[in-house]
């Protein structure tokens, strides 16, 4: 049977006869009914509930609500229904319903507070960083008291993992940024005939700065962000708990061995990028300026000194560093939920490639000043 | 019998919030313990501060005879070894198989040859009622109350004197919860275990305890055998317990 809200007034008397099956699809309908009804004159209402065949809590709330408002308008009420089940309804509702409870909204934050409470939680952040590393330190002094509590086991399994499996796309990586820096300085540097001095160029370049900055970065989206998830799962999981129950450290054993193994691997993947982008760059001098790979090397010994390679090479362990502790600091950071995996993650990236380029920066102010 | 935990005045907060305030109990040698109360009254926060995962804020807290608060590295490494732990959903480590998991602790900590060890760890994948044909999974190859069974072989791999569980049979079917149960029992006679756990399930609580603590608003409202458990005043007490026995 449907529903259907009768109105009628009979002098100062207001009717309202619901019948039917009176549910929480036909409230708002009803509700906009009676809205538009001008009350000014009535004094009295009668709710008719005799002919409601079905009547679920929703609508029960309604009929509750409709009588406090009219009773606040100072009018007498009467109600009359015949039907058990409905007035048990209506009984629970009044019995259980809060109408002066309301569910306690969030609070909204002024601007400034808002500032406020970011800046907080970022130096507790930093604070809890700067812990992070000086009990990464106080467990390296630990650890390193004597050779057999070095994990060569993990070491050389990181290494692996975040350096052996990493040697394609950092090769290729950088043979293409090699090709790219060598074709767009061979058109600048034909111009005024100065075609050998692309060999200054790259080389140079190559060395001090492009191979160890795509190195990082590339082993910053690849390896970095893998220790985040790794260790996030685990943390999750409640793997690191178990571990440090069973007396096991995961500094030793997972901190450590990672940021040993990448320190390790970084010199030796960005030796691996300098030959593949100055290969690179051979190539296209090759084809686009007429410079033989012989001419090449031999001007390519005469003029780059090997400290440029050393000073790239130097770099490497301390990006690595940089990458390993933000990566596994952000893994630490996960909290009991999914999403924070893939928060963790993302900054864990952001942070160590901006990390890496504020180090970047430093060395090379430090290196021309000090004039190497 | 010895007292082999004793909880002395313990207090946590939690940002800010107080979870324990003045919690005292003792854990006496040989006996299956469990720790009640209802959700959110941190009997797994109480766990965890035994097993030195979190710190408290005030008390202290003995375990065969060390005080946690003032523990030096040493001891407390020594102390890691005497107990074993279950936790909720197993933690086995995801990158190693079931038998490699199991002979862990064996291989960081002693000087046997594999050999031995491969024996050892038959020998607690048999009593926990795994089959040895299972040792080569990995933990995401295998059920909830595998998992829960190797965790436990896990935790009995250095033979402790104590074992920490938690809420062993959450998430498990009621027929693995009672094998579960009949297993701790058997395990405590055969090995003379001390085992503390954190429990919801009445069925296991009736089956296995010897003595109970219930937490309840920030302390303990009873402490003792089960039989007596309903004199006790506590709200808590009256409905977990009311409709049964």
């Amino acid at each position: 049977m449907n529903f259907s809200l009768h109105i009628s007034t009979i002098d100062d008397k207001l009717f309202l006869k619901f019948s039917g099956e009176f549910s929480v699809y036909s409230i708002a309908s009803s509700q906009k009914q009676i809205e538009l009804l001008n009350l000014q004159k009535v004094h009295a209402l009668e709710l008719d509930l005799q002919e409601l065949s079905y009547l679920d809590t929703a609508a029960a709330i309604f009929l509750n609500s409709l009588e406090r408002e009219f009773a606040t308008k100072n009018l007498t009420i009467t109600k009359t229904s015949t039907n058990a089940e409905i007035e048990n309804v209506l009984s629970l509702v009044k019995k259980e319903s809060l109408p002066k409870a309301t569910i306690p909204k969030v609070k909204k934050r002024s601007l400034i507070a808002t500032i406020g409470e970011h800046t907080y939680a970022n130096y507790l952040g930093f604070l809890s960083f700067m812990a992070f590393i000086g009990e990464l330190f106080a467990t390296k002094l630990y650890y390193l008291r004597s050779l057999k509590n070095i994990r060569f086991k993990e070491i050389a399994f990181e290494l692996n993992e975040s350096a052996i499996k990493a040697l394609l796309i950092v090769s290729i990586t950088s043979f293409l940024i090699g090709v790219v820096i060598a074709y767009q300085s061979a058109y600048q540097l034909k111009l005024y005939g100065a075609n050998i001095f692309i060999v200054d160029m790259l080389g140079i370049s190559i060395m001090r700065e492009l191979a160890p900055l795509i190195t990082a970065i590339v082993i910053a989206g690849r390896s970095g962000s893998a220790f985040t998830a790794q260790i996030g799962a685990m943390k999750i999981t409640e793997e690191l708990d178990a571990m440090r129950t069973m007396g096991f450290d995961p500094y030793a054993f997972l901190v450590m061995p990672r940021i040993l193994a990448l320190m390790i691997a970084m010199p030796l993947l960005i030796f691996v990028a300098d030959m593949m982008a100055i290969i690179g760059g051979m190539i296209v001098a090759n084809v686009d300026l007429g410079i033989t790979p012989e001419l090449f090397l031999e001007r390519f010994s005469n003029v780059i000194d090997a400290r440029h390679f050393f000073i790239g090479l130097l770099k490497g362990p301390f990006f690595a560093f940089l990458i390993a502790t933000i990566g596994i600091y952000r893994g630490l950071m996960v909290k009991n939920d999914t999403q924070s995996i893939g928060v963790n993650t993302t900054k864990s990236v952001v942070e160590s490639i901006f990390a890496v380029i504020v180090c970047d920066a430093v060395f090379s102010i430090l290196f021309t000043n000090m004039g190497i | 019998m010895g007292t082999i935990i004793e909880v002395k005045d313990v207090r946590t907060v939690f940002k800010g919030k107080v979870i324990h305030d003045g919690l005292n109990l003792k854990v006496n040698e040989g006996e299956i313990y469990g720790l009640l109360g209802p959700s959110g009254c941190g009997k797994t926060t109480l766990l965890r501060e035994m097993v030195m995962l979190q710190k408290f804020q005030g008390g202290d807290i003995d375990i065969l005879g060390y005080n946690l608060c003032k523990i030096r590295h040493k001891n407390a490494q020594k102390l890691r070894r005497n107990w074993g732990v279950l936790f909720q959903a197993g933690a086995l480590f995801s990158s190693l198989n079931l038998a490699q998991n199991i002979a862990l602790p064996l291989v960081e900590y002693t000087d046997l040859s594999q050999k031995m060890i491969d024996e050892i760890v038959a020998f607690k994948i048999n009593i926990v009622g795994l089959k040895v044909g299972d040792a080569l999974l990995y933990p995401s190859e295998i059920s909830g109350g595998m998992k829960k069974k190797a965790a436990l072989a896990r935790a009995l791999a250095m033979d402790p004197k104590l074992l920490f569980l938690d809420e062993p049979t959450s998430g498990l079917d009621p027929i693995s919860a009672r094998e579960f149960d009949a297993l701790i029992l058997k395990l405590r006679s055969l090995l003379g275990l001390t085992i503390v756990m954190v429990s919801h399930d009445l069925r296991s609580i009736y089956d296995t305890l010897d003595r109970v603590a219930v937490i309840d608003k920030k302390k303990i409202a009873y402490e003792g055998t089960l039989e007596q458990v309903t004199s006790a005043d506590s709200d808590f007490i009256r409905t977990f317990f009311g409709n049964n026995k």
